[in-house]
């Protein structure tokens, strides 16, 4: 089972047409924080090239549609409104045809089975511009692997038409959670960006608490209760080997997340009822202390050129998110609207930072700029936190906890402009999401 | 740890699987769902003995008082916390074959790591209570459970006011201090 699902897909592109490129680099949807009129966009099924095909074909044109509509950026339009019938891959594209039912973009493909070998071709039309938009492409993977080829449809229709990057083949890994609210019973599991493909990485004898991706997604920081006291474990994402971070004795350890190489974690260390920021490489074993206050400092996250550290702390009185230099030193407060902050991740692209606020007993998932302008809340719940960016930075995923005795955690996402908030469609409940990075 | 060691056995009798099919522990049930142990609050139940005797783990518990509780957002002993810990102090300065580890824990309204420090400062506050009083420090570690053990399951300030509590779990284990 792990095996199949963990097994590297082998996967190439293969540029297999040069039409004529637009000449017009911009692109179909700037993505901004206003409303935006979501981009109709025709996807007749893909066509199945020999008889092997046919379900999977199926399955793989759906599969697009539905990772693109999802961002609510874009609109499918239903196949009853098509007039024309894409009957070949080759055909030329009938533009009026989609002009009339109010398509811009128009999505072909063709997919072909050979054992366990799966091929898709695709190609993109701007339809009002009756152009070709990039080049046509072909994948190259196996049967096992169908979701994945079409996340990889879907990134690559969603970054030629707004100009950024995708986040449909990624991964999430998470804590799955069972049972009573005095009794819950937490693992660590991993899934595909939109619930599926789910899988434990670890069994529930001890709690585990919030995974965090390494940059290529290959290992996962988390803390562990194994011994009785929080500690952090590294696990190989591949083979389930893990291993404990040096912690003293009497020494709590948790909040860790990687540096942008890896090769180093920074995290919490509790002791003597203080909490402080440290930072260990992974290699040599050897870490070196960031803070060194009285208060708690916890949750640490690094910019992306790992030359600063957002954190938060509460030696204000109150917590409240700090930045300062990757090497420690001086810390600036850049939170100061009402309530308490905490949680704070930086974006992938940098510009913003995600946190948790409590105010007038809500918890609010928020994004401000890293100087603590423009703070923006994009949720309100009873208990809202834990906020992890996609790999593009446009979309946040974080943990919500509904009120009282039965209270259970899902896991839910929205845009960074508070548009298109929605569920993630797994079983069971589910607590700490940590994004990982695009598949390659 | 051998107290957790046992604690962590019974409830591994009681657990039921909750095993589904992407899963690649073999689905070996009893395994599974043993995670409530560590924490559960009144876990010195697996030592007991009789309340009536007063070296027992059932009196300290019982008759003494195993946890303290907090307001919000604090770790200061209040003054009913400070009589409960005297009271653990001289048990455990009389019953010198016992180690304690204090768990600290949380509320729900919080994040998930600040409440985990905010516990271990609850927690820590106890332990030099206790050392304050006379118990070797030695004897004592501490840890911290966050808002991940709650012992009551409501969203309201009486259930919350039972969360925000520091237990001490005593284990049994012959100490050279």
């Amino acid at each position: 089972m792990m095996k199949k699902v963990i097994a590297v897909l082998f996967l190439w592109v293969v540029a297999f047409s040069v039409h004529a490129q637009t000449n017009d680099d911009r692109p179909l949807i700037v993505i901004t924080d206003g409303v935006t009129e979501p981009l109709p966009f025709a996807l007749p099924q893909f066509q199945a090239e020999n008889s092997a095909a046919s379900q999977i074909s199926a399955d793989i044109t759906r599969l697009v549609a539905q990772d693109l509509a999802g961002t609510g950026l874009f609109r499918e339009i239903p196949a009853t409104s098509f007039i024309s019938r894409v009957s070949s891959f080759t055909q030329p594209i009938a533009y009026a045809d989609w002009r009339a039912i109010n398509a811009q973009g128009l999505i072909t493909g063709a997919v072909t089975v050979n054992g366990n070998q799966l091929v898709v071709k695709f190609r993109l039309y701007d339809v009002f511009s009756g152009q070709e938009l990039g080049q046509g492409q072909q994948l190259v993977g196996t049967v096992d692997g169908w979701r994945r080829m079409a996340h990889k449809v879907a990134d690559a229709t969603y970054s030629r038409i707004t100009g950024e990057g995708g986040y449909f083949d990624s991964r999430v890994v998470f804590v799955s959670e069972s049972g009573p609210k005095d009794n819950r019973q937490k693992r660590l599991a991993i899934m595909d960006y939109d619930g599926a493909n789910l899988q434990f990485l670890t069994d529930s004898s001890a709690i585990v608490l919030a995974p965090r991706f390494s940059p290529n997604g290959d290992r996962v920081l988390y803390t562990s209760f194994e011994s009785g006291f929080p500690r952090i474990n590294v696990l190989n994402v591949g083979n389930v080997s893990r291993q404990q971070l040096g912690t003293a004795q009497g020494e709590m350890a948790f909040s860790p997340r990687f540096s942008r190489d890896g090769r180093q974690v920074i995290y919490s260390l509790s002791n003597g009822g203080n909490t402080d920021i440290y930072r260990t490489d992974l290699g040599t074993g050897q870490h070196i202390r960031l803070t060194s206050a009285p208060s708690i400092e916890t949750a640490p996250s690094l910019s992306p050129d790992g030359s600063q550290i957002v954190f938060e702390s509460d030696r204000s009185g109150t917590q409240q998110l700090y930045i300062m230099p990757a090497n420690g030193g001086d810390a600036r407060r850049i939170s100061f609207g009402d309530g308490r902050y905490g949680t704070p991740v930086w974006s992938p692209r940098g510009d913003l930072v995600a946190f948790t606020k409590q105010n007038a007993g809500r918890f609010h998932i928020g994004v401000m700029r890293t100087d603590g302008s423009e703070e923006r809340l994009l949720t309100s719940s009873f208990l809202d936190e834990g906020p992890t960016w996609s790999p593009n930075g446009r979309v946040i995923m974080f943990s919500r906890e509904t009120q009282g005795a039965g209270g259970t955690s899902s896991m839910y996402s929205v845009d960074i402009s508070g548009r298109n908030l929605k569920a993630v469609p797994i079983q069971g409940g589910a607590s700490d999401p940590s994004w990982g990075p695009l598949q390659p | 740890m051998k107290m957790m060691t046992r604690a962590t056995v019974l409830l591994l009798a009681l657990a039921t699987a909750a095993c589904t099919n992407p899963d690649r522990f073999g689905g070996a049930g009893g395994a599974d769902g043993a995670n409530g142990a560590n924490g559960a609050g009144g876990a010195n139940g697996a030592l007991a003995g009789s309340a009536g005797d007063p070296t027992s783990p059932a009196y300290f518990n019982q008759a003494i008082g195993d946890r303290v509780l907090f307001a919000v957002d604090t770790s200061t002993i209040t003054p009913t916390g400070k009589s409960i810990l005297d009271g653990q102090a001289q048990w455990l300065m009389t019953n010198a074959d016992y180690r304690a580890v204090i768990e600290g824990h949380a509320d729900e309204q919080g994040t998930r790591e600040y409440n985990l420090a905010l516990g271990q400062r609850r927690a820590n506050a106890v332990r030099e209570y206790l050392v304050s009083r006379g118990v070797p420090s030695s004897r004592l570690q501490v840890t911290s459970f966050g808002k991940e053990r709650p012992i009551e399951v409501c969203s309201e300030e009486s259930c919350y006011a039972k969360n925000r509590r520091a237990v001490t779990v005593l284990s049994f284990s012959a100490v050279t201090s």
